[in-house]
This record gives C-alpha cells, sequence and structure tokens, in this order.
C-alpha cells in the first residue's frame, strides 16, 4: 500500500564511546518514511546519515529512541533477529559493490537466496532473471575482476533484487563511478522505484539527490531538512539502453 | 543448506590448493604416522604369534633344570608314563632327546640335529607331514632305524627333482630310512631352524645316540577347556612329588608356556605400538594448531567476505558453520590423505622387512574419526571469531 508509514524513528540517539571519549552521533532524529518513497540522505561528514543508515538497514542499533520497521519494534531485537529482516525485507547495494572476488556474477546474486534454504536450481533461475533486470545475463558467469565498476554495480543491485525486498538501502551507489555510470545506476533506482519498491540512498552528489523523491538533509546528529527531489518527476530513458 | 554449505567450503580449499596442503600436512603426517605405526605392530605380532603358535598352543615344555647346589636330574619315560595317567586334561605328552649330527646322503652332508620322539610328539606340538608317513607302533617299541626329516634337511642333501622317501641316508655312522618329509614350522624367534631336525624313534636315539634312557624335555599338551594356571598348578606337584622334593626345597625343573610366551609377547608389542603410536599423535595436535592458525588468518582475509553474508541476512550460527565446516573439511582431507599415504608406507615396509601386511580397518576409521574431531576443536574459534565479527565494521574492512 504506498503511502502508509514502513519506517518510523522517534526520538533516535545514537553514542560512541563511553565517558569522556563518548561522541553522540545521532541527537534525537525524527523520521517517518512512506512505502514507495524514494529517500536520498544527504549531508557533511559527520553528519550522522551513515549512522542513521546502518540503524535503517538493522545492521547497528539505537543508543535510545523507537525504530519501527513494518510494524516492528527493531531496537529490542537481538542480532538474529535483525538478521532474519534483514533477509526477508531489505536489501543493500554498497558503494564498494562489496561482491565476493572470484566468484562468478550469478553466484554472487545467488548469495542471498542461499540464506533462505533455496535449492540450487531455484537459486540459479531466481538469479539470472534478477540479472536480466539489470541486462547483465550475457556476464553471468564472469567474476567481479572482469566486469566494469558500473557492471559491478548492477550485479549488487541484482543481488539486493533477487529476494524481492521491500526497502532497498543503497550506501553511496555511485560513490565508486564516473557521472555516465552514476547517471545510468540512478536511472535504474528511479525505474525500480516506481515498481514499487522503497529506496533509501545515503549520497553527498546533490546531482544524484536530485533524483530522489524525497531528500532528507543531516547536520550535527539531526535532521535539518527535508525537500523534494526536482528531477523526481522527469521521464526518464530506461536504464541500461546505452 | 548444509550441502550448500559443504559445497562452498570444498569450493574454499580448491581455490588454493596449495595453502590447504600445506595447511592439512600435519595431519597428513600424524594420520599417516599413527596407522603406519599400528600396522606395523600389528604385523610384528602376528609374525611373533605365527612363530610362538609353531610350537603348538596350549603346550607346556617341562625341562630339567639344576638345583641351587649343581645337581642335575633328567627325566625319563616314566615321568612322561606320569603326566599321562595322573593329569586330567592331558591331550598328548611325549619326551624328546636331541643331538646334532651331521647327516649324509650321496656324497652331501649336513649339519643338522637328530630328535628322538614318538608319534604323540609329533600330535602334541601340532607337526604335520608334508609326504610319507609317521612311525608305526612296531617302529617306535622297537626302535626302527627309520627318520622323518625336515623341509630343511631334504633341501640342501637330497636333489629337488627326487623325492626323499624310501631313500636311504647316514646320521653319523647311523644308517636309516626316509619314511616322512614333515610340513615346515618356520623357526622360533631367531633360535635356529626348526625345520634343520631329523625324527628317529625316540628308543632308537636313546640308545644310539645318546646310551642312556634320558628324556631332554617333555611336550604336554593340554584340553583348552583347562586353563594355564591350573595344568601349571598340577605339573609342579606331581614332579614335585616325583623328584621328592621337601618344602622350602626349588623346583628343579621349569615348565614353558607358550600361551603365556603369547599373552606376553602380545602385551609388549602392544604396549610399544600404543606409545610410539601416541608419540605419533602428538604430531596430528600439532597439525590442529596448523589448522586453527591458517583458518584464523582466513577469517581475517575473508572480513569482508564475512560482512557481506551477514548484512544480506546471515545468521551467526550459519557463518559459525561455514567456518567450522571448512576447517572439518581439510581435515578429514588430511586424514584421507594421511590414510592413503600409510596405506602406501605400510605395504612398502612390511615388505621390505619380510612382516605381515594387516590392514586394521578400526585404527584407519579411528585416526579419520579423530582428523575430523581435530576440525572440529580447532575450528572452532577461529569458527566462532567469524560470526561474531560486527557486519558495518567487517563491510568497512579493507
Amino acid at each position: 500500500m504506498i503511502g502508509e508509514p514502513i519506517i518510523e524513528l522517534r526520538g533516535i540517539t545514537k553514542t560512541f564511546g563511553q565517558g569522556a571519549a563518548a561522541f553522540q552521533a545521532l541527537k534525537g532524529v525524527d523520521l517517518t518514511i512512506e512505502r514507495g518513497d524514494f529517500v536520498a540522505v544527504m549531508g557533511p561528514s559527520g553528519s550522522g546519515k551513515s549512522t542513521t543508515m546502518n540503524i535503517l538497514g538493522c545492521l547497528d542499533t539505537p543508543t535510545t529512541g523507537v525504530f519501527r520497521f513494518l510494524g516492528t519494534e527493531v531496537q529490542s531485537l537481538t542480532r538474529d533477529q535483525r538478521s532474519l529482516l534483514r533477509r526477508k525485507y531489505l536489501g543493500f547495494v554498497f558503494q564498494g559493490f562489496n561482491l565476493l572476488a572470484r566468484t562468478s556474477a550469478v553466484e554472487n546474486v545467488e548469495l542471498p537466496l542461499i540464506y533462505r534454504g533455496q535449492s540450487k536450481e531455484a537459486r540459479r533461475e531466481a538469479a539470472l532473471k534478477s540479472l536480466d533486470r539489470v541486462g547483465l545475463v550475457p556476464w553471468a558467469d564472469h567474476t567481479p575482476a572482469e566486469l566494469s565498476g558500473g557492471q559491478q554495480q548492477r550485479v549488487a543491485i541484482a543481488r539486493a533484487l533477487v529476494t524481492d525486498p521491500e526497502v532497498l538501502l543503497a550506501d553511496e551507489p555511485t560513490g565508486n563511478l564516473d557521472s555516465e555510470r552514476s547517471l545510468e545506476i540512478m536511472q535504474f533506482l528511479v525505474e525500480l522505484n516506481r515498481t514499487g519498491i522503497t529506496i533509501l540512498m545515503v549520497t553527498h552528489e546533490a546531482e544524484m539527490a536530485e533524483f530522489a523523491k524525497t531528500i532528507i538533509h543531516f547536520k550535527d546528529g539531526l535532521v535539518e531538512r527535508i525537500e523534494r527531489g526536482h528531477r523526481s518527476g522527469e521521464r526518464l530513458e530506461p536504464a541500461g539502453a546505452h | 543448506m548444509f550441502g550448500t554449505t559443504l559445497m562452498l567450503a570444498f569450493r574454499e580449499i580448491t581455490r588454493h590448493i596449495l595453502r590447504s596442503f600445506l595447511t592439512t600436512l600435519g595431519i597428513i603426517i600424524g594420520v599417516a604416522a599413527v596407522i603406519t605405526m599400528v600396522t606395523l605392530g600389528k604385523g610384528v605380532t602376528a609374525d611373533i604369534e605365527e612363530q610362538i603358535s609353531s610350537l603348538g598352543s596350549n603346550v607346556f615344555f617341562v625341562f630339567p633344570i639344576a638345583t641351587d647346589r649343581g645337581q642335575f636330574r633328567p627325566f625319563d619315560e616314566r615321568d612322561v608314563e606320569a603326566v599321562r595317567e595322573q593329569i586330567a586334561g592331558v591331550n598328548f605328552v611325549a619326551g624328546q632327546v636331541e643331538r646334532n649330527v651331521i647327516a649324509f646322503h650321496n656324497g652331501q652332508d649336513w649339519r643338522s640335529k637328530v630328535e628322538g620322539v614318538e608319534n604323540e610328539f609329533l600330535d602334541a606340538r601340532g607337526i604335520e607331514l608334508e609326504e610319507g608317513r609317521r612311525f608305526t607302533p612296531a617302529e617306535e617299541s622297537a626302535g626302527a632305524n627309520v627318520c622323518i626329516i625336515g623341509p630343511t634337511v631334504r633341501d640342501e642333501i637330497f636333489p629337488p627333482s627326487q623325492s626323499p622317501i624310501g631313500e636311504r641316508m647316514r646320521l653319523d655312522n647311523v644308517a636309516c630310512q626316509v619314511i616322512g618329509v614333515f610340513a615346515t614350522r618356520g623357526s622360533v624367534g631367531g633360535g635356529g631352524d626348526d625345520d634343520n631336525a631329523i625324527f628317529m624313534p625316540l628308543n632308537n636315539v636313546q640308545r644310539r645316540f645318546m646310551g642312556n634312557d634320558n628324556i631332554g624335555y617333555m611336550v604336554v599338551a593340554y584340553d583348552s577347556a583347562y586353563s594355564s594356571e591350573v595344568m601349571t598348578l598340577a605339573l609342579i606337584d606331581l614332579m614335585r612329588e616325583r623328584r621328592v622334593l621337601l618344602e622350602g626345597q626349588a623346583n628343579d625343573f621349569d615348565i614353558v608356556d607358550t600361551a603365556q610366551i603369547n599373552e606376553t609377547v602380545a602385551a609388549t608389542v602392544g604396549t610399544m605400538t600404543g606409545v610410539v603410536a601416541l608419540i605419533a599423535a602428538i604430531s596430528l595436535i600439532v597439525g590442529g594448531v596448523g589448522i586453527m592458525n591458517i583458518m584464523l588468518v582466513s577469517v581475517t582475509e575473508r572480513t569482508r567476505e564475512i560482512g557481506i553474508r551477514l548484512a544480506i541476512g546471515a545468521l551467526a550460527r550459519e557463518v559459525q558453520l561455514q567456518f567450522l565446516t571448512e576447517a572439518v573439511v581439510l581435515c578429514c582431507f588430511g586424514g584421507l590423505i594421511g590414510i592413503l599415504l600409510a596405506l602406501g608406507i605400510s605395504v612398502a615396509l612390511t615388505s621390505a622387512i619380510d612382516l605381515p601386511f594387516l590392514f586394521d580397518p578400526f585404527i584407519n576409521v579411528l585416526s579419520f574419526v579423530i582428523s575430523a574431531v581435530i576440525g572440529i576443536v580447532f575450528g572452532y574459534f577461529p569458527a566462532r571469531r567469524a560470526s561474531k565479527l560486527d557486519p558495518i565494521e567487517a563491510l568497512r574492512h579493507e
């Protein structure tokens, strides 16, 4: 159901270290993200945007506050329970692609399915389908070292999509790419968002953030302001057209 | 899920084939050493047992020995009779005398020994005939000039193409006719060649070679339903009575029990094998430490991979299982190679030093299981470390 809140943060704080060395990265963040949104999180380094993304990705827990994801209060879950949440509902795309080296593209894409206990055949079929979405079926048997940066990131996206996640978290997805490849990836994410998937993206490039529907600016551990992306309504060419 | 984990482990191991091999070298050497030692030990035991069983099983040898004061009283035929009549459980009892002789036949001569025996001696010692026949009762009582020769004597003084049966030969200056050849009984523990002997009726040897009625030693074969201890006590009682030994006087005879020798030797060899195998097993532990070391390196190297797996939803125990499986598979490979190596070494060594090769399935299976256990024990800590990694930190790892 588009429009219903999928993520709610209430009074989230996060403190690293203890005593005199303690550093408060988040100082009380309130945020609601609706299903189907495409959110870009921006801010200078140290503003708390990465910490927020780690919490939203269920990789980290807040020190205080309530994080509700699909109605579940994540802050009180165990490590393994959060793993299961990630496995079921989240897809990750990282700045450094983070593909397994010396492992073929299709096997990289299969990886999340291994932890879902799917059979070899079912995994292969789903992985090829996912690779098809990013237009890389012909490269299925190539290892990351044999792929360009843009292709690697598309494999990473295919890996994130193979489980049909509710939310796609992208941490600087275009950070290691040139501007042409970056645009390609952004176009793909926009297309993806149109199919209904909620996307949360951290970026420091304003140009990329403009593709999002919502842009959240962080500063000093707090949400500074929220605005609309200027190019979010633009019609874009389908991904992979180049 | 487990099949996939296993497959991943195989792939990771084959990816660094040389490193995997070097890592498991300790296990390989340990397993090979343990199995080889145990296999050789079994071969030695079997070899000794075979030699001892050539003396006959459930057999006593009873010798007269000198007293403290140097008196030596030999046995005679009446002692043999007494054992036969008065001790329950005796199957066969026979006296024996022997002397070194030179055997002559057709210009050939050979240094051997003549043993004065009766058919019952062959029964007691379990000696079979390869060809020919035993003594007849008439030959025994008359002390006829007939003989049963050992295979060594046959090979040394008779031409290979010709059967010695019916041939006449001379022992020193006593002529005799060959009526049989006994089957090989090997040699007992380095004490010369037991096949180098010539049996003649006891009477004859006593009369013609020894010039007296003495008996050198008695062979007593007893029913296996009777224990060695009971038989020994009965024999001691009887012989002391017959030799009129007073209380406090030491036995002037000795009883050698083949079953006891067998047990003693088997126990000694068993202990030695165990000690050597245990020393070899130390290298298994060293091998385990090697596995742990490389697994820790592997966890560090693959921190990022672990981070990815955790981020996409792997549970801590799944990551742990993956690394544990890798360590176990690695060790099992080591165990298998070790077993094959041990097989090769054992076969080569046993044939080189002329021992029977006895494959021991138990020690092979045990060694393999121990390899797997070493994988679990020494893989546990690295695997646990992998599973405890923080996904955020792990993903940032360069």
